[in-house]
């Protein structure tokens, strides 16, 4: 039996980090345009990307 | 103009094909052969994705915005807890739970009860969600065909109820081809991931040919709607729906798991918990790559039909028509055919497996015919029942459709119906992790979260639609303001969802939380309750097999899992449990515990945990275990568990130390026998001069008749032997002090070019002798070092003595270099006589060890030497080393620190 399972707490740590970006206040910094598009547009589906691209890390290697 | 005989066409292939994967699949998990890999898996969650999503999500953004993301941001975070779906599926496959009914019955002690309200609840939640998913292919089929789909089939019938009875076919064929103790779908699984597929990629084409086809890309489009008023406020964010924003999250994030079609594909149909790792990423992928064209779309469709009628939740179809783009919207036809049937198909599977286990079971079995006792094959029965549950489901979607039509109870349902199996998550997630939690407690909270969801979201939904009297959503029930509907309590400032949210959850986890504090669990709760929170933990079937007491006979437990099962599997089964437990014949097996646990289970995969539970105590008499006996018996088994963890950790302590102390031997032998080398070595160097020595003079003292200049040239030697002994013996002592740190050290400011240039001359003689060339460069302005100047005239002469003997006669030269580098003195000498292969330059830096071949050659030195240099030079703080390669000559280098200026 394994005690402890570092892949599922870093992604548990990931999942806290994410809520924390991806709600108020921090949700409401982005305001205006980047580049033509709108910041929060940007901002939102860059930390989705960031996310999604962080778990793959964590629970993709090797153990 | 799309012709409808074609597209009734196509659409029929495309659900031939999916019937033929789906076939597949089952053949190949048949053969043991499963085709479900993690991708697979994976794609297959993304029947969360339904035809609300692939036509909704475009009418949602143009009201909310960006905040249809929060439907989708919810289930990546969720996904990202994996050690609570995890821990659910190592329970769902440790106790045979097959339906998220079963799993909350069985954890507060197999409650038939309990099992019933969560169908109830599954199915008043979900029902208005299906019919939502058929209204949307029968829409759609207008839309593609500019007619009204009533058209299409003669009589009294209507389109949507022949696709409702296409599916509900598709599903009977798909989901109940035999009765299975996992409640496994393989092939089912398979072709949800193609639709999966299919409806990703039509959304994907659509929204680029929106983007860059219509427009002239995202900024063009973000451009043009900013520059419409109406438009921008769709391009930002409205801070004071923050408490919506994050109860869109909390919501969605439950429903991932807690929809029965979630449960379905994420629990139940999980072959390898290791899929896990490559779903916790490429779903929510998913979900991103679908989601990122909602928004131009919806803008597109906004800027494209301004002034004109129009249903934004259609924009996906409406678009490339209006462009005349018809396979385009073929595409996208079959894309959101896809959503709605794997939703539908998955949903229906789900619900059916509850409704048979959990509402009609334990009707059926109480009555007199079916139950204990009649021997009757049930398992022919329980395949019916099954089916009929299907087309039951399907025919009810179907008249809720007729009855609501376009109302609002139709089209806000996605979100009410996550609402409603949100209120399973105090159950689950306190049973999984909560071992006070009571069946009490459960029934309480979920009877509280369900009435509050139906007071302040479905009855209202059905008000908006004007079935019922709206009085109590706007002046409140019985004429009072604190009970209005939509702000209880005064409760004003959120929206409905997050309205009923709050107050459902509230009443569910209070009442969960509180009636469990107040409650006692029975034994059978109790024993369930270790079960589900410490499944990981959980070692051995000790404990298991004491807390069943009682009497039962092999037979009878066998013919029970023949009625249920049929007769071929029962036997099937129990010839593997037998070949588990090496006996031949499962007949020979004793009646004991682990029979009745494993008969059970079997049971349990077929109508679920309650229903099983009855049917086993019909056959065998169980003596019943009081409530404190079973905690005697936990306790005890948490006890013994305790202690092997200590035992184990101090063993782990033991053998750590046993390991240091045989390292520690270890290197006390090794410095014994370096020891031992040392001292056969030193009495070997000594003797070879004493011997010369002893033989000479025994020569000259026995024959006094000897030549005179024979005699000369005796002592001669007899006189170089021995200084080579006393310097050998000089050395071997200074060698000793210095290892033992006892050497004794002057330190002061010295000069290294002095030293150098010092050695050189008193050695001047020497070169001069073999006539080898010495030259001696310093650099100028050199700093002083602090060290001991006898010592580093002794490594300086040693080097200049060395380099001299191996040099050729006339022909060698030596050259001594003393510079700066950084921090340091560095001095060289090189010379350029034979030279060292890269082993000897190692060796001679070694006691005893020379240059050259010691094996022909006379020794020419006493092997001492540059050890010795080499610790002195190291205890200043330098390092001595040689740069050499065969027949180049060899230059040795050592460098003295500068103090540190401070």
């Amino acid at each position: 039996m394994k005690r402890s399972n570092p892949m599922r707490q870093r992604l548990a740590a990931l999942c806290l980090f994410g809520v924390l970006l991806l709600t108020y206040p921090l949700l409401g910094l982005p305001g205006g345009d980047w580049n033509g598009l709108p910041a929060v547009y940007l901002y939102l589906f860059g930390v989705w990307a960031g996310l999604i691209l962080l778990a793959a890390m964590v629970a993709e290697r090797r153990a | 103009m799309l012709s409808a005989g074609f597209v009734l066409l196509l659409s029929a292939a495309y659900l031939g094909l999916l019937f033929a994967v789906a076939r597949y699949g089952d053949a190949r998990a048949d053969a043991g052969k499963s085709i479900i890999s993690a991708n697979v898996y994976a794609l297959s969650l993304a029947v969360y994705c339904t035809s609300w999503t692939f036509y909704g999500s475009v009418g949602r953004a143009t009201s909310g915005g960006l905040s249809f993301l929060t439907i989708y941001l919810g289930p990546t975070l969720m996904l990202l807890f994996v050690g609570v779906i995890v821990k659910m599926i190592r329970i769902s496959k440790d106790q045979r739970i097959t339906s998220i009914a079963d799993f909350i019955a069985s954890r507060y002690g197999k409650s038939q009860l309990l099992a019933g309200l969560v169908t109830v609840i599954a199915v008043v939640g979900i029902i208005p969600y299906i019919a939502l998913q058929l209204k949307a292919v029968s829409a759609s089929l207008e839309i593609v065909l500019k007619t009204s789909s009533d058209d299409l089939v003669p009589g009294f019938l209507d389109a949507t109820f022949v696709v409702a009875a296409l599916l509900a076919l598709f599903t009977i064929l798909f989901g109940t081809r035999h009765l299975d103790a996992t409640e496994r779908h393989e092939g089912m699984v398979a072709a949800v991931a193609v639709e999966s597929v299919v409806k990703l990629v039509a959304f994907l084409a659509v929204g680029l040919f929106v983007t860059y086809g219509m427009f002239g890309g995202f900024a063009d489009l973000f451009a043009r709607a900013a520059a419409h008023p109406d438009l921008a406020n769709l391009l930002r964010l409205d801070a004071s729906r923050a408490g919506t924003w994050a109860a869109l999250i909390l919501l969605s994030g439950l429903a991932i798991v807690f929809l029965p079609r979630q449960f379905q594909v994420i629990v139940v149909e999980n072959v390898d918990e290791s899929h896990l790792r490559r779903a916790v990423w490429l779903f929510p992928l998913y979900l991103l790559l679908i989601n990122i064209f909602v928004l131009p779309i919806a803008l597109g469709g906004l800027l494209h039909f301004q002034g004109q009628p129009f249903n934004p939740d259609t924009f996906v179809l409406t678009l490339p028509l209006s462009r005349g783009a018809e396979a385009l919207a073929l595409l996208v036809f079959i894309g959101g055919l896809s959503a709605a049937t794997g939703m539908v198909i998955v949903e229906t599977i789900a619900l059916s497996t509850m409704v048979c286990n959990d509402l009609v079971m334990p009707f059926l079995l109480r009555s007199r015919r079916l139950g204990a006792g009649s021997g009757e094959d049930l398992s022919g029965l329980l395949i019916g029942i099954r089916r009929a549950a299907i087309v039951a489901i399907l025919l009810l979607g179907y008249i809720y459709y007729r009855a609501a039509g376009e109302a609002y109870a139709l089209v806000g349902i996605g979100l009410i119906s996550f609402a409603a199996v949100a209120q399973f998550a105090p159950a689950m997630i306190g049973g999984m992790y909560w071992k006070l939690g009571t069946r009490a407690g459960a029934l309480a909270g979920l009877v509280g979260g369900f009435a509050v969801w139906l007071y302040t979201l479905l009855l209202p939904s059905f008000a908006k639609s004007g079935w019922i009297d709206n009085g109590f959503v706007a002046a409140g029930l019985f004429g009072i303001p604190a009970l209005k509907a939509q702000a209880l309590f005064g409760l004003t400032g959120l929206d409905e969802i997050s309205h009923s949210l709050w107050w459902s959850l509230f009443v569910n986890l209070g009442l969960y939380i509180g009636v469990s504090l107040l409650s006692r669990p029975d034994a059978v709760e109790a024993g369930q309750a270790e079960r589900f929170v410490d499944v990981f933990r959980r070692s051995s079937a000790d404990a298991d097999a004491r807390l069943w007491r009682g009497t039962a006979s092999p037979g009878e437990l066998a013919a029970l899992l023949e009625r249920f099962l049929g007769r071929a599997r029962a036997r099937q089964q129990l010839d593997a449990f037998a070949a588990a437990r090496s006996v031949d014949d499962w007949r020979a097996l004793p009646a004991d515990a682990e029979f009745v646990r494993f008969a059970e289970a079997q049971l349990s995969g077929a109508i679920g945990s309650a229903s099983a539970r009855v049917m086993v105590a019909s056959v065998a008499q169980e003596e019943n275990l009081g409530l404190e006996e079973v905690l005697d018996i936990l306790d005890e088994a948490t006890q013994v568990r305790a202690y092997s963890r200590e035992l184990e950790a101090k063993s782990l302590e033991l053998e750590a130390a046993t390991a240091e102390l045989r390292a520690a031997n270890e290197r006390l032998r090794e410095v014994d026998r370096m020891k031992d080398d040392f001292i056969s070595t030193v009495t070997h160097e000594l003797r070879t001069p004493l011997t010369s020595i002893r033989a000479l003079s025994e020569m000259l003292h026995e024959d006094p008749e000897i030549a005179s200049d024979d005699r000369t040239r005796f002592l001669g030697i007899i006189v170089v032997e021995a200084e080579r002994l006393t310097r050998l013996i000089n050395q071997i002592l200074d060698m000793a002090k210095l290892e033992s740190g006892r050497a004794e050290w002057t330190t002061s400011a010295v000069d290294v070019g002095e030293v150098a240039r010092e050695a050189s001359e008193s050695l001047g003689q020497l070169f001069r002798d073999k006539g080898v060339a010495l030259e001696c460069v310093v650099a100028e302005g050199l700093p002083t070092v602090l060290a001991d100047r006898d010592r580093l005239t002794q490594v300086m002469i040693n080097l200049l003595s060395n380099a001299v003997k191996f040099v050729d006669r006339d022909k060698g030269s030596v050259q001594v270099r003393v510079g700066g580098d950084g921090d340091r003195v560095r001095v060289e000498v090189e010379d350029n006589g034979p030279g060292l292969t890269p082993e000897e330059a190692v060796v001679i830096f070694e006691k005893f060890r020379q240059g050259g071949n010691t094996m022909t050659d006379k020794p020419q030195g006493t092997g001492l030497g540059l050890p010795i240099s080499r610790q002195i030079v190291e205890y200043f703080g330098g390092n001595l080393w040689v740069e050499s390669r065969p027949g180049a000559g060899a230059r040795f280098i050592f460098t003295v620190p500068l103090p540190d200026r401070t």
